[in-house]
C-alpha cells in the first residue's frame, strides 16, 4: 500500500519541468501563444529527445513502456507551463494504436510515433458535442471513411489520424492520402489549436473491433485532461500569490489584506488536494478496471470545474491587468477552457458518474 | 504507487477480521450491555495487540512495534465492523498522545491507563470568553504557591466538562512574560474544591459544552506537563491530534452514503429524488470533494509512512478545513432534500446523536451539528490564515499597536 510517486516519476517530472522552464519561459510562451500555431519544432524535438513521444509505447516498438500515470505526470507539467505542443493528441493516438492495432499495424506505425519522426492525433467529436462512441456517425465502407470530425487537436501537423467511426470503432487515416480536408476552427486555446476534418472516401485501416479500446482510450484522455487542468490551475494560483505579494494598494501589499489572503487560500484549498484525485484516477485506468471509467470521469469533471472557477477568480485578483491580453493569466485561463470542454463538460461527465453508480 | 497490500499485511488484515468476527456477541461481552460490553471487548483487543497499538504495555496499551500500515488496517476494519477500538475521546485521543510525548514517567503511569480504558474521563480547558481564535491571549491564572498552583479564572466551550474527572488545560503562570511564553499546561482534578461547572445549551438543544469557573483551585505542581511556561508548545501537539480526529475520511464517506439513502427515500415530483437530474448533479459534485478528501488522505498517509511528510505539507494543512467544508456540503444537500420537514425540531434522541443521518429530525440535528467541527480546533477563518501564511508564504495579519 503506497500512494505516492516513485523516484523515477519524481525525476521524470523534475526533468520535464526543467526543460519547460528553460525552453518555454514566459517570454517564449507569449511569442508562441501570439503566433497561435500551437507548435514549435524545438520544443517538440526536446520532448521527443526526452522520450516523451513514446512514453507508453512498448519498448519493442521503440517506446518507454510506461503507464497512464506517467503520462499524466507529464501532462501536469505541460499544463503548468501552458506548453504549446501536440503532445496530448499524439500520445492518445499512440495509445489507440497500441491497444487496438494488429502486430503488423503496430510494427508499421508505432516506431515512427515513438521516435517522433511521425506525428499523430485523434479525431472523436462530431456535431452536437458527440464525444461518445455511440454518437459517432462517420461512415466507413471497406477501407475508406466519409464524414466530419470537429475539435481535432493539432490536426494540421499530424501524419496520422485515429478517427472514431460508426459502430464505436476506430480507424486510422494517413493525412497524406486523398479525401482529407483540414480547416482551422480558430480555437480559444492558442497552445492547442483545434481543427475540423472532412473525410470524403478517405482511405483508412480499421483497428480491432473492441469497444473496450475506445472506452479505455477515452478514460485515459479524461485523466490527462484532469492532470493538465491541475497543472494549469496550480500555476494560475502561483501567479496570483506572487502578484498579491508584490502589488501595493492603500500603502501595503494587497496580500496583507485578509480578504485577499483568504481568497487565495480558498483557491489553493480547492485545487491542491485534487492532485491526489488525478493520481488515483490514473492509477485506476492503469490497474483498477472496474473503477477506471467512473474515477476518470469524476476527476476530470471535478478538477476542470474547480480549475476554471479558480482561473476566473485569479483574473479578478489581478484587477484590470488580469483582463488584458498582455497578462499571462489569460493563457492558463484558456488552457482550462479547453480542458473543461474537451471530451465532455463536467455536467455530462457527472451524468455518466451517476448512471455508472446505478443511482 | 501500488494500492495492493503485500502478503504480510493481507495476513494481518485477516487476523484482524478473525478477531472482529467475535464482535458483538461472544464470550462474556454477550451478557453485558452497551458501554460495559464495549470495554470488555476493548480489553480483549489490547491483549490481541490490535487496540492501542502505539501505547506501551506499561501504560495499559498493546505496545506493538510502530507500523502505520497496521494502524490503518486496524482502524478501517474496526470502523467497518462498528467495533470498539481506540477511543477518540478527549482523554484517549488528545491527552494520551500528548503525555506520551511530553509527560513524566509518573504522569504516564498515573493517567494513561485510566484514560484509555475510559475509567477517567477528560475535558480540554483551552478557550476562554475573551480568548477564542486568539487562544494565546488566555487569562485564566495559575499562581505558584509553594508546591501547588492556585487557579483562578474561567474556561468556556469545554465539551463534556460536566462528566469529566480531569481537565488538561492551559493557564497563565507568568503574566509578565510574552503572550506565548507565560502559559503552562496543567492537569486539573475536576473534583477539586473551587471548581464550578455550568452547562451551556447548544443551538441543537444539546448540552455537550460548559463553562468552568476556578476559584482558588489548588493543583499540585507535579501536574505540569512539559516545563512551566512552555505549555503553548505542548498544546500545539494536542491540536495536531485534534485536527486529525476531525478530518476522518471514513466518517465522511459514511455520511455521503447516508445522503444517498436519503435521496433514494425522498420523493420529488412523484419519483425518488435520486432520479432527478439536478439532485444527481449535485450529489456527484459533492462526491468530487469526498473522493478528493479520501485520496488526499492516502497521499498524506504515504508521505508519513515514507518519512517524507514535507512532500504532503500543504494537503496536511488543508485537511481539517477541506473535511469540514465537505461535511457541510453533504449536510446542506440533505437539508434541501428534507423540504418542509426541515422546519422540525430535533427530538431528544437526535440531540444525543443516536439518530444522526437516519431519521428526518436526525438530519436536522446533523445539519446544525456540522458547524461544530468547523469551529472547534481552530475555526475555518483561522485555517485559511494557516494555509495562506504557512502554505503559500503570504504575510501574517498585521498586529494592532501594543499599548
Amino acid at each position: 500500500m503506497d500512494f505516492g510517486l516513485s523516484e523515477e516519476q519524481e525525476l521524470l517530472q523534475s526533468t520535464v519541468r526543467g526543460f519547460v522552464e528553460n525552453e518555454c519561459p514566459a517570454g517564449r510562451l507569449r511569442e508562441l501563444f501570439d503566433a497561435g500555431t500551437g507548435h514549435d519544432d524545438a520544443l517538440w524535438t526536446g520532448l521527443v529527445e526526452m522520450g516523451l513521444a513514446g512514453l507508453t509505447i512498448p519498448e519493442e516498438y521503440g517506446g518507454a513502456g510506461m503507464e497512464i500515470l506517467d503520462l499524466a505526470l507529464v501532462c501536469e507539467v505541460l499544463g503548468t507551463g501552458g506548453v504549446p505542443s501536440p503532445f496530448l493528441g499524439h500520445v492518445l493516438a499512440s495509445l489507440a494504436l497500441d491497444m487496438g492495432g494488429s502486430p503488423a499495424q503496430k510494427s508499421r506505425w508505432l516506431p515512427g510515433l515513438a521516435d517522433g519522426s511521425r506525428r499523430a492525433t485523434w479525431a472523436l467529436c462530431e456535431a452536437g458535442s458527440g464525444w461518445e462512441p455511440e454518437t459517432w456517425h462517420c461512415r466507413w465502407a471497406g477501407d475508406s471513411i466519409s464524414g466530419t470530425k470537429l475539435y481535432v487537436p493539432h490536426a494540421d501537423g499530424a501524419d496520422l489520424l485515429v478517427v472514431g467511426v460508426e459502430g464505436g470503432r476506430l480507424a486510422v487515416v494517413d493525412t497524406a492520402g486523398a479525401g482529407v480536408r483540414i480547416e482551422n476552427l480558430e480555437g480559444i486555446d492558442r497552445s492547442r489549436p483545434v481543427f475540423r476534418v472532412d473525410f470524403e472516401g478517405a482511405p483508412c485501416e480499421l483497428l480491432a473491433d473492441d469497444p473496450a479500446v475506445a472506452r479505455r482510450l477515452r478514460d485515459a484522455g479524461l485523466v490527462l485532461l484532469a492532470a493538465d487542468a491541475f497543472g494549469a490551475a496550480s500555476h494560475l494560483i502561483d501567479l496570483a500569490v506572487e502578484y498579491a505579494k508584490t502589488r501595493e494598494q492603500f500603502g501595503q501589499k494587497i496580500a496583507q489584506f485578509q480578504a485577499v489572503k483568504h481568497q487565495l487560500a480558498r483557491l489553493a484549498l480547492d485545487i491542491e488536494p485534487t492532485r491526489a484525485l488525478f493520481w488515483h484516477a490514473a492509477y485506476a485506468v492503469d490497474h483498477l478496471p472496474e473503477e477506471a471509467e467512473r474515477a476518470a470521469a469524476l476527476a476530470k469533471a471535478h478538477i476542470t470545474d474547480r480549475g476554471l472557477e479558480a482561473a476566473r477568480a485569479v483574473v479578478e485578483l489581478h484587477g484590470g491587468l488580469g483582463f488584458t491580453w498582455e497578462c499571462d493569466v489569460q493563457m492558463g485561463f484558456k488552457r482550462l477552457m479547453f480542458d473543461r470542454a474537451f471530451l465532455g463538460n463536467p455536467e455530462s461527465l457527472r451524468d455518466r458518474c451517476a448512471a455508472l453508480a446505478g443511482w | 504507487m501500488d494500492l495492493e497490500y503485500t502478503a504480510e499485511y493481507q495476513v494481518y488484515r485477516e487476523e484482524v477480521r478473525r478477531f472482529l468476527s467475535d464482535w458483538p456477541r461472544v464470550g462474556q461481552e454477550a451478557n453485558r450491555e452497551g458501554v460495559e460490553a464495549e470495554a470488555l471487548f476493548r480489553e480483549r483487543g489490547i491483549e490481541a495487540g490490535f487496540v492501542y497499538r502505539n501505547v506501551p504495555a506499561a501504560y495499559g496499551g498493546a505496545g506493538q512495534e510502530p507500523d502505520a500500515l497496521k494502524d490503518a488496517i486496524v482502524r478501517d476494519e474496526f470502523y467497518a465492523a462498528g467495533a470498539p477500538g481506540d477511543l477518540t475521546s478527549q482523554g484517549a485521543g488528545l491527552l494520551v498522545p500528548t503525555l506520551l510525548e511530553f509527560g513524566t514517567e509518573a504522569q504516564k503511569k498515573r493517567f494513561i491507563p485510566k484514560a484509555i480504558s475510559d475509567q477517567e474521563k477528560w475535558c480540554q480547558g483551552y478557550s476562554e470568553p475573551g480568548s477564542g481564535s486568539d487562544l494565546a491571549s488566555l487569562q485564566c491564572r495559575a499562581r505558584l504557591d509553594g508546591e501547588a498552583y492556585i487557579l483562578s479564572g474561567q474556561k468556556i466551550w469545554t465539551s463534556n466538562a460536566f462528566e469529566a474527572d480531569w481537565m488538561f488545560g492551559l493557564f497563565r503562570t507568568d503574566p509578565d512574560a510574552s503572550k506565548h511564553a507565560g502559559i503552562t499546561y496543567l492537569l486539573v482534578d475536576m473534583k477539586s474544591e473551587g471548581i464550578e461547572v455550568r452547562p451551556l445549551k447548544g443551538m441543537t438543544g444539546g448540552m455537550e459544552f460548559n463553562e468552568v469557573f476556578f476559584d482558588e483551585v489548588s493543583v499540585p505542581a507535579e501536574n505540569v506537563v512539559g516545563r512551566p511556561g512552555e505549555g503553548w508548545g505542548v498544546s500545539r501537539a494536542t491540536l495536531v491530534h485534534e485536527r486529525n480526529l476531525i478530518a476522518n475520511p471514513n466518517m465522511m464517506r459514511d455520511t455521503f452514503n447516508d445522503l444517498l439513502d436519503l435521496a433514494r427515500r425522498t420523493v420529488l415530483e412523484g419519483r425518488p429524488a435520486i432520479e432527478d437530474r439536478k439532485v444527481r448533479q449535485r450529489l456527484v459534485e459533492i462526491e468530487g470533494y469526498v473522493r478528493t478528501s479520501e485520496t488526499s488522505t492516502m497521499r498524506q498517509f504515504t508521505a508519513q509512512v515514507r518519512g517524507e511528510p514535507l512532500k504532503a505539507m500543504r494537503p496536511m494543512m488543508m485537511a481539517k478545513l477541506y473535511s469540514t467544508d465537505a461535511m457541510q456540503m453533504i449536510q446542506g444537500c440533505a437539508y434541501d432534500l428534507l423540504g418542509a420537514d426541515g422546519m422540525l425540531a430535533p427530538a431528544p434522541e437526535d440531540i444525543a446523536g443516536w439518530a444522526r443521518n437516519s431519521t428526518t429530525t436526525g438530519w436536522v440535528e446533523a445539519y446544525m451539528f456540522s458547524l461544530g467541527p468547523a469551529i472547534a480546533g481552530g475555526a475555518s477563518n483561522i485555517q485559511l490564515n494557516i494555509i495562506g501564511e504557512r502554505g503559500y508564504g503570504l504575510p501574517r495579519d498585521p498586529r494592532p499597536p501594543t499599548s
